[in-house]
């Protein structure tokens, strides 16, 4: 077949010349030689502008490349090889409106064939000016800002803001708040690792995880639902205590949960954890040391994940965890499969301390004494116009926060979410930082996603968990 | 890095004797005179640094164990204080040590402007561009700074003192049901 | 016994709307807390699918109805206003939840006062977030007005 296309390109060639061709039945004759794949004349050149086909005669083709065309030889070096000699690369601009990338994320990969090259992450496009707000909301409303920040980990943005502004007031709270604070954050980090494999089997082709992984999460949310009154965005911890007691029956809510989440954990293993188009695609994908970690200041999952032994529960204990038996999960490679197994593992400890708060749930008050920040109850309001007064100035006016600066950091499901709170003695926040885990992870990405297949640069998106809210603020 | 055998004579050293300074801290203090230990107490321990400083005293700390870069960000006492108006906040961290370090520079001026450590710590850029973006401050030595929050052709620092918040009067119009 | 007659009459609009509400197709234009509760209401919990509308398009291309679910930056608002350009005619936005609608609490120099200053909305969805019954009230609500031609402006 070779022999024949190449001598009818010759004759094309003697006859048509540059110029076009005279006849209708020349010009057809001519068409049909163009769409058998020959080399074009110039003249159809010009008529389509679209550039040469770039296909050689095959009596000039080595071999191999006509064994490859024909798909009797599979050899992927070639590709790279080509590629190489080539030096030309296409930028793909990826979001920021993409299912894969949780969010508002864009990145703009520069692409050899199938291999990321480089990578700029592109953010803010859900910037929402949260530290600006905050300035503008007393301490007491601070936690209805911070709480919409990393929207998947809600309690521990409020928990953060509180812890801060709690070491500004050098306030201390009674045990039941603290016990009250360590279950509800505990279950949130399981509901929003709940989240990420949901979301991480969808990204590698495991639909069905997606519906399990929510089915779970429902089960949390009614629960958040039923103590907070809403399903997200609590605004359930706040300084000096926590909003109201945990409702009547949680104690059933916290057994159901305790024990049909491992269920389904038992289930992600089976579907996951062996499946070989799983270990495919996340083995030895994306692998991240940790001093590239230290250089970026990555923590939380993908930190233990490359085998350091750091979790702000164990190391800087906050809020009363350290009374609770635990441990740390740690992986050793530091790719997507291990942060798999790591957060995986955390859901199970996590579930763990929640057991045991609702065992040893303290009685007492679930709010701080300290009167200048704990509003009165409901009733004394009635009885008292002391209690009414207090009542109106906290909500109004707020409580003044002394002087000072203070950097408080706690273990989100994320890694460490620092809140940086500066008063100057007023009842507002002077300035509101929060410093995010998924900030850092974001640009880490470049170092994570270089010289992968973009195939994998989903499943490595997906592996740092990143939250957009949490990333843009 | 650290010494133990020196860090007890530190101690009496350090400008703040009453609580014990751990090894690290007093090995730094002992290694750049040029910095203010301001306080260290409850897990915070600041210092201050003037802002040609930074970059020696960044690489110092991580020679002291310090590896891990947790934050940048800035504070602006605007009319709050006496002498330069912002203030920019380095957060550090020591696994080795369980050890936290946070280093203040007050930098001042209508362009105001302090190197950049992302020579230290590669982490520093993306905390610097957004410094850079909402406070205007400029970050000498930085590779790309550039805005990132905010659009590329946005004009102003919202995160100034003296930048209004930018909200819109907030209007309440009919509203129409669908029956 | 006479056979029932083999026709119906009806006019060509009520039956395109007919069509039109039974497959209104989503984009996923999912920006924060919102988009979480819209995963929600498409997931097995509170399936979504009973009303014909489980399938959700990545690209607007093939997407008629637009649930802007989350808070829209001013960086953001050019991109949302292409994708909703690249949505063929004829098409729905719903605003869902109250940083879409009107900015909710964060009235600052960030965000876009309400995405109805970017794209036409026929419905809006109160909360923060809404929770999947909200939404699907929304989407009952938006079948509705196509149905009877209300929110078909073609």
């Amino acid at each position: 077949m070779s022999e024949d296309t190449s001598t009818q390109d010759t004759t094309t060639e003697e006859t048509s010349g540059e110029t076009a061709p005279a006849s209708e039945s020349e010009r057809r004759r001519l068409q049909e030689i163009w769409a058998a794949g020959t080399e074009e004349p110039a003249w159809v050149t010009a008529a389509t502008a679209e550039g040469a086909q770039l296909m050689l005669p095959r009596d000039q083709a080595s071999p191999v490349e006509v064994a490859e065309e024909g798909g009797t030889l599979v050899n992927d070096d070639r590709l790279y090889e080509l590629e190489a000699a080539e030096e030309e690369t296409t930028i793909l601009n990826m979001g920021p409106q993409h299912p894969s990338t949780h969010g508002v994320l864009r990145l703009q990969l520069e692409l050899e064939g199938e291999i990321v090259r480089r990578v700029k992450p592109v953010i803010g496009y859900l910037h929402t000016g949260m530290e600006k707000t905050g300035e503008t909301l007393t301490f007491l409303q601070g936690p209805t800002n911070v709480t919409r920040m990393d929207y998947l980990a809600p309690f521990h943005n409020e928990l953060c803001f509180s812890l801060a502004t709690e070491a500004l007031l050098g306030i201390d709270l009674p045990p039941r708040a603290l016990a009250i604070r360590v279950l509800m954050t505990e279950l949130n980090r399981v509901s929003s690792h709940l989240t990420w494999v949901a979301t991480q089997g969808m990204d590698l082709g495991a639909v069905s995880m997606m519906i399990y992984g929510i089915r779970e999460r429902e089960l949390l949310l009614a629960f958040f639902e039923k103590t907070t009154g809403l399903r997200m965005n609590h605004n359930y911890i706040r300084p000096g205590g926590v909003a109201a007691d945990l409702p009547d029956g949680w104690q059933e809510d916290v057994a159901e949960i305790v024990e049909a989440i491992p269920k389904g954990l038992d289930d992600y293993h089976d579907l996951l954890t062996h499946n070989p188009i799983f270990l495919g695609r996340t083995e030895g994908v994306g692998v991240i040391t940790a001093q590239e970690c230290f250089a970026y200041g990555i923590t939380g999952p993908p930190l233990r994940a490359a085998g350091v032994d750091w979790d702000l529960r164990k190391t800087q204990p906050y809020s009363g965890i350290e009374h609770y038996d635990f441990e740390v999960p740690l992986g050793q490679h530091g790719d997507v499969y291990n942060r798999y197994l790591v957060r995986m593992e955390e859901m199970r400890q996590s579930l763990r301390i929640a057991a045991q708060v609702a065992e040893s749930m303290p009685d007492g008050d679930y709010r701080s004494e300290d009167l200048k920040v704990t509003p009165p109850p409901r009733k004394r309001i009635d009885e008292s116009m002391e209690a009414l007064i207090h009542h109106f100035k906290i909500f109004t006016e707020g409580f003044k926060v002394p002087a000072g600066e203070h950097y408080q950091a706690i273990e989100g499901p994320r890694g460490e979410l620092g809140h940086y709170v500066v008063s100057v003695g007023d009842a507002k926040p002077w300035r509101l930082h929060c410093r995010t885990p998924s900030f850092a992870a974001i640009q880490a990405l470049p170092t994570l996603m270089a010289d992968q297949l973009i195939a994998d640069s989903v499943a490595i998106i997906a592996s740092i968990d990143p939250v957009l809210g949490d990333v843009d603020r | 890095m650290t010494d133990d055998a020196a860090a007890p004579e530190e101690e009496v050293v350090a400008p703040e004797p009453s609580p014990p300074l751990p090894p690290p801290l007093a090995a730094l203090v002992e290694a750049f005179p040029a910095a203010t230990l301001e306080h260290s107490a409850a897990g915070q321990n600041v210092f201050r640094v003037e802002a040609s400083h930074l970059v020696e005293f960044a690489q110092a700390a991580r020679d002291a164990g310090f590896e891990m870069f947790i934050d940048l960000t800035a504070v602006d006492y605007y009319r709050q204080r006496p002498g330069p108006r912002y203030d920019v906040v380095v957060v550090l961290l020591s696994l080795q040590h369980n050890l936290r370090l946070r280093i203040l520079v007050a930098v001042d001026g209508d362009v105001p402007a302090a190197p950049s450590i992302t020579g230290v710590y590669p982490g520093a850029n993306f905390y610097e561009r957004e410094v850079y973006d909402l406070f205007g401050i400029d970050f000498t030595g930085h590779p790309d700074l550039t805005r990132i929050m905010l659009p590329d052709d946005w004009e102003g620092h919202p995160l100034r003192k003296d930048t209004p918040v930018g909200s819109v009067p907030i209007q309440f119009r009919g509203t129409h049901k669908v029956e | 016994m006479a056979e029932p007659p083999g026709f119906l009459t009806t006019t060509i609009n009520s039956i395109a709307n007919w069509a039109r509400y039974q497959s209104s197709w989503g984009a996923t234009f999912g920006l924060a807390c919102c988009a979480i509760e819209m995963m929600h209401t498409g997931a097995a919990h509170n399936d979504l699918a009973r009303f014909g509308m489980e399938v959700f398009r990545a690209s607007p291309r093939q997407a008629d109805l637009m649930i802007v679910a989350g808070r829209v930056s001013q960086k953001m608002a050019p991109v949302l206003r292409q994708v909703y350009d690249q949505m063929p005619e004829p098409k729905w936005v719903i605003s869902m939840g109250a940083c879409a609608s009107t900015g909710g609490m964060f009235n600052n120099y960030a965000l876009v006062q309400g995405v109805d200053q970017v794209v036409p909305v026929d419905v809006y969805v109160p909360g923060c977030p809404p929770g999947p019954q909200s939404l699907m009230h929304a989407i009952l609500t938006l079948h509705e007005g196509i149905k009877s031609g209300e929110f078909v402006h073609v």
